[in-house]
């Protein structure tokens, strides 16, 4: 047999008294452990909420992001697919924020750190290269849609109107000591709203889609124009953006004061 | 005096404790999380065999609306099985504790005797040092199963990241599935074992704790290796501890 042999258990000869102190002493320690997990289920549920979580696992998730940070890329891409492989009927999911018309005078607006806050219309954002993209979206509930989405890069448009700085200039991605930490969206009338870590929102994949399937994006996915942001789950790309802005410190966001993690990066 | 044996190392008993708490708060956590989204079914053409899962099942384990927490459980938690499992994995394969664990080519052929014998259809069970085939068999699978789990999950967990993992494992919707159908073979093992567990009687089930059974002086020597005994009952450590 070429196989290892399996060696024997070792035996030894103890004191009965001996042995049954070892099995008194066992179950005792066996007994102490056993409220360990109990204690900690205790601390978690009954421990104040931090931003919509227990403490204790918001400050994880919180060091999950940052880890996760570490290994993000630019060049780690999301999966593409074929152009057939598009949903027909892209799902949507989630009115908050659209409740209420499209006010007629809209303008996406962009808020500075120097000078009034920048208000430009569609075709200011049509101006920049078009960029398609077929991929996989995914809902932060579990599921999945291949979906075809036409738009602008988020950081074509933020190298053109210089945006996302604190001097002002176009981002560079030598001096990142210079860019804001997070981007902030929120929805005209305020009732959705997002805060995204710019390594994130600069991603080349990142978009600010006016397009669904070739067409206009209707009402219900976010027209006139929404976020697509594919190292996200779907609660991070905001419909009908309203107003957007660039922060240091976490800008508010919709699901994670209601208890999800912040980052849900993918 | 009394003779006794050394079943399970301290380390391995640790090992074994700290998995339990943890995998049953990654299953329950992963059921919070699967509600949301929960098409998966066994199907026979339009017929629904089984449904996973019922919403009386959801109810009464009261988890509808409660994803948020889930995920939240599940990537805390998640940490403690990685680090548990790996240690695990790393203690076995350098104490040489793998000698009794990983099967070899007898296993197989074994594990259906085994299991012919605790269905009563076979009078004597194959000799065996510490597990017998159908544990080795099981044993060693749950282990290549937790090391499953962590790469479906991750595959889930950061699909851009790990793309190619994603890929290499199917997609992104094979991989929820994956990662699924394992927490359920940890469910089907977990029933298995425990009635295993409580066949083979306290002896078995309190080394686990303490470490050691003793061996009552009758038995002869654990030679499964030495030629020419007939199939005999195996004389140590239990008499009985079946797989799982």
């Amino acid at each position: 047999m070429s196989q290892i042999k399996e060696p024997n258990l070792p035996e030894s000869d103890v004191p009965e008294s001996m042995a049954r102190r070892r099995m008194i002493t066992s179950f005792s320690l066996f007994a102490l452990a056993a409220a360990i997990p109990l204690g900690v289920y205790e601390w978690i549920t009954n421990s104040p909420k931090l931003y919509g979580a227990r403490k204790p696992l918001r400050r994880v998730l919180d060091a999950n992001a940052a880890i996760a940070k570490t290994y993000f890329s630019n060049t780690h891409l999301v999966a593409t697919f074929p152009v057939e492989e598009a949903a027909k009927k892209p799902r949507t999911n989630g009115y908050d924020g659209l409740k209420t018309p499209l006010p007629e005078d809209w303008k996406l607006q962009i808020d500075r750190a120097q000078g009034a806050p920048l208000l430009l219309t569609m075709d200011d954002v049509k101006a920049l290269p078009k960029h398609e993209i077929v991929y996989e979206f995914k809902c932060i509930e579990g599921w999945s849609q291949v979906q075809h989405w036409g738009g602008v890069r988020l950081s074509d448009f933020m190298a053109k109107y210089k945006l996302g700085t604190k001097s002002g200039d176009a981002p560079n991605p030598e001096s990142t000591d210079d860019l804001y930490s997070y981007v902030g969206m929120e929805t005209p009338d305020k009732g959705y709203y997002v805060g995204i870590d710019m390594e994130s929102a600069m991603h080349p994949q990142t978009l600010l889609a006016y397009e669904l399937n070739g067409q206009p994006i209707s009402a219900p996915h976010g027209a006139p124009i929404r976020l697509i942001i594919p190292v996200k789950y779907g609660v991070k790309n905001l419909k009908r953006i309203g107003r957007m802005f660039f922060s240091d410190t976490r800008p508010r966001d919709f699901w994670a004061e209601r208890g999800y993690d912040y980052y849900v990066g993918l | 005096m009394k003779r006794i044996v050394h079943k399970h190392p301290l380390a391995i008993r640790w090992f074994h404790w700290i998995n339990f708490p943890v995998l049953f708060v990654m299953i329950w956590s992963g059921l919070l999380i699967y509600w949301a989204y929960d098409p998966y079914k066994i199907s026979v053409g339009s017929y629904t065999l089984l449904s996973f899962f019922p919403d009386g099942l959801y109810k009464f384990l009261n988890v509808p609306f409660r994803l948020a927490e889930g995920m939240a459980w599940h990537w805390v938690f998640m940490w403690l099985f990685m680090l548990n499992g790996l240690l695990y994995i790393g203690y076995t394969f350098i104490s040489g504790e793998w000698r009794h664990l990983v099967p070899n080519k007898n296993s197989f052929r074994e594990a259906i005797a085994v299991t012919l014998y605790d269905l009563g259809l076979r009078k004597t069970q194959p000799p065996f040092i510490k597990y017998n085939g159908a544990q080795k068999i099981a044993y060693f699978s749950i282990m290549l199963m937790g090391v499953g789990s962590v790469l479906t999950g991750f595959a889930i967990y950061k699909p851009a990241q790990f793309s190619w993992l994603t890929g290499l494992l199917g997609g992104y919707k094979a991989a929820r599935l994956e990662h699924f159908i394992l927490t359920i073979g940890y469910v089907l093992f977990f029933f298995v074992h425990i009635g295993q567990v409580i066949r083979a009687g306290w002896q078995n089930f309190q080394s686990m704790v303490t470490g050691f059974e003793f061996i009552k002086r009758s038995d002869p020597p654990v030679t499964p290796e030495s030629p020419g005994m007939p199939d005999p009952v195996a004389p140590s450590p239990t008499p009985n501890p079946l797989p799982a």
